[in-house]
């Protein structure tokens, strides 16, 4: 074997025909990640991942084990593994090993999974590019030259470049579903609630999700179906009974009404972007989907709420880096020295930017002009969505306005880094769940097509995600 | 009222305890204020009869059973800790003894 299978669903049938091992996956993953050239990885875990295989391998042999036993998955180094160095890609946790695995790792690990290794980002999960990573930029697997996407750049390019079957990432404002679409792979977004933050780097935790990367729809509903459910150490989490994500997978759209808002289809946007997603749509139609004209009329100020609550939330979550329990210390003259030296060096300029701007956000006299209006317009961008998904089932729209750009080309420039996220932001504003689906190209870079569902309705979320997946084709594995 | 001026910065990355350098305060404050005049648009949307929305969640509070339970070893947890004495934290004296 020379090649990692491309979906869960293969791993699982070359698993079970005994055509090879959660060993022989385990290591070739491991040495695809070893020789990875787009700086996708932080470290590669090997002793923990092949014991994991081994384990796997025994409950595979006994009989009984679950779809993702056996299945090599790259995990974002913002999401916490016991005994194993997690970085958030900062210098200011220098070193850091947590004394206990989040609780989407223990899920994986209880499904019988075998993690590889921990994957680039930008800091803290900042970016919109993950150039801006402390352990240098993340590359395109399609092109070099260009980024892959953030701020879940190193998961999204692990799975197109075929290091890792899936993949697990965070979606603050568009982090799993912009690379995604960037890199040419499938990235999900759950509905906020679904799955535990617990032991997850906290950015903005009334928008922060965990989700996954695949190469192929089925196989992030699996991942799904591991993660969700109620976790008594994230009061955030819905009790939901368990349901099947993967039941309605071959329903196909026809009779469903697909909403197309038209305030996502923007002056701005790259006519390649326009014209792939416009084929889209007229696909999905001619497929039996009913496409209804909606309108999202607040869908412009998405950007601003979101550039309020989201530095606003993080100037409060980021205030425990002080060089006291963890990570980097920079002893200065007095405590308060040390707190502000610790803070001045171990943060990189995105993070620094950003907690300026949200402690301004939230200081005396600007609190009630900025935090408290945009929490007011969060409202009425959450009341639009809330009437559109009582006409359609589901909105279809681009992942992102652009192909993968050059490195290099926004970093110096934040509003028109944060232009990024303006189709994936609303859809964290409003707490839904979102999948970008591979959705052909343009001048050969991959472009990213945007569902999203009323809450909790992921169920309908995959089935019409699935059902324009086999419209489109697979996308090729990157190089 | 967004536009920023260094002294604001400064002031605000005195509030998050964030040493900068003067390059990084200049710049930082031409950054910003692109972002601010970009948020500021906002202002123009009424509100006056909408409520916040703090949390998309349709729970406020979430009570459980108050039971002792194990807290995580202590050697892990100090393991990361840049200086300890005994089962604390060590930092820089914060109050002078008299």
């Amino acid at each position: 074997m020379n090649a990692l299978p491309r979906t869960g669903r293969e791993a699982a049938e070359l698993l079970r025909a005994r055509e090879t091992s959660a060993s022989e996956l385990t290591d070739l993953a491991i040495e695809r990640a070893r020789a990875d050239t787009h700086n996708a990885w932080l470290l590669v875990s090997d002793d923990h991942a092949r014991a994991q295989a081994r384990a796997a391998d025994q409950r595979l042999r006994a009989g009984d084990a679950p779809p993702l036993c056996g299945v090599p998955w790259a995990c974002k180094d913002i999401i916490g593994t016991k005994g194993i160095e997690t970085t958030a890609g900062s210098r200011i946790l220098d070193g850091y090993l947590p004394s206990y695995s989040a609780t989407v790792v223990r899920r994986l690990d209880a499904a019988g999974a075998v993690m590889i290794g921990k994957t680039n980002l930008d800091e803290f999960a900042m970016g919109s590019s993950s150039e801006n990573s402390a352990f240098g930029p993340v590359k395109n697997p399609h092109d070099a030259t260009r980024v892959p996407g953030g701020s879940s750049g190193g998961s999204a390019v692990a799975v197109a470049a075929g290091q890792a079957v899936f993949s697990l990432g965070t979606d603050t404002g568009g982090s799993i579903r912009q690379p995604a679409a960037l890199c040419g792979v499938v990235g999900m977004k759950p509905t906020y609630g679904r799955v535990s933050r617990y032991g997850v780097v906290a950015f903005a935790s009334s928008l922060d999700q965990v989700g996954p990367f695949a190469n192929d729809v089925e196989t992030a509903a699996i991942v799904c179906e591991a993660l969700f459910g109620v976790d008594e150490s994230d009061a955030t989490t819905m009790a939901l009974p368990a349901e099947s994500l993967r039941e309605g997978l071959s329903d196909g759209v026809k009779g469903l009404r697909l909403g197309v808002p038209r305030e996502y289809f923007i002056e701005g946007m790259e006519p390649g972007v326009e014209r792939a997603v416009r084929a889209a749509l007229a696909a999905l139609e001619r497929e039996g989907a009913e496409l209804v004209d909606v309108s999202l009329p607040s869908t412009d100020h998405g950007l601003a709420v979101y550039y309020i609550i989201q530095p606003a939330e993080a100037s409060a979550n980021l205030a425990r880096y002080d060089g006291v329990r963890y990570g980097l210390r920079v002893a200065g003259s007095d405590l308060a020295d040390t707190y502000r030296r610790t803070r001045g060096e171990g943060f990189g300029p995105e993070v620094k930017r950003r907690l300026i701007l949200g402690t301004y956000a939230l200081s005396a006299g600007y609190y009630d002009a900025y935090y408290s209006k945009a929490q007011k317009v969060r409202t009425l961008i959450k009341r639009e969505f809330d009437e559109a998904f009582a006409k359609v089932d589901a909105l279809v729209t681009p992942t992102s306005p652009s192909v993968a750009f050059a490195i290099g080309a926004k970093v110096n420039d934040p509003l028109t880094m944060y232009l990024n996220d303006a189709f994936t932001l609303p859809v964290n504003i409003a707490g839904l769940p979102g999948i970008s689906v591979p959705c052909g190209t343009s001048d050969g870079l991959p472009v990213g097509l945007q569902f999203i569902a009323g809450s909790y309705r992921e169920a309908t979320l995959f089935r019409v995600a699935a059902a324009y997946e086999r419209i489109a084709g697979p996308m090729e594995v990157a190089a | 009222m967004s536009t920023l001026d260094r002294s604001v910065v400064e002031k605000v990355a005195g509030l998050a305890r964030i040493e900068l350098t003067d390059e990084e305060i200049e710049r930082f404050t031409a950054q910003l204020s692109v972002v601010l005049d970009a948020v500021d648009r906002l202002r123009s949307v009424d509100t006056s009869a909408i409520p916040p929305t703090a949390s998309v969640l349709p729970v406020d509070n979430v009570m459980r059973e108050d039971v002792v339970r194990p807290s995580l070893p202590l050697e892990e947890v100090f393991r990361n800790a840049p200086g300890r004495d005994g089962d604390h934290f060590r930092v820089q004296t914060v109050l002078e003894q008299r």
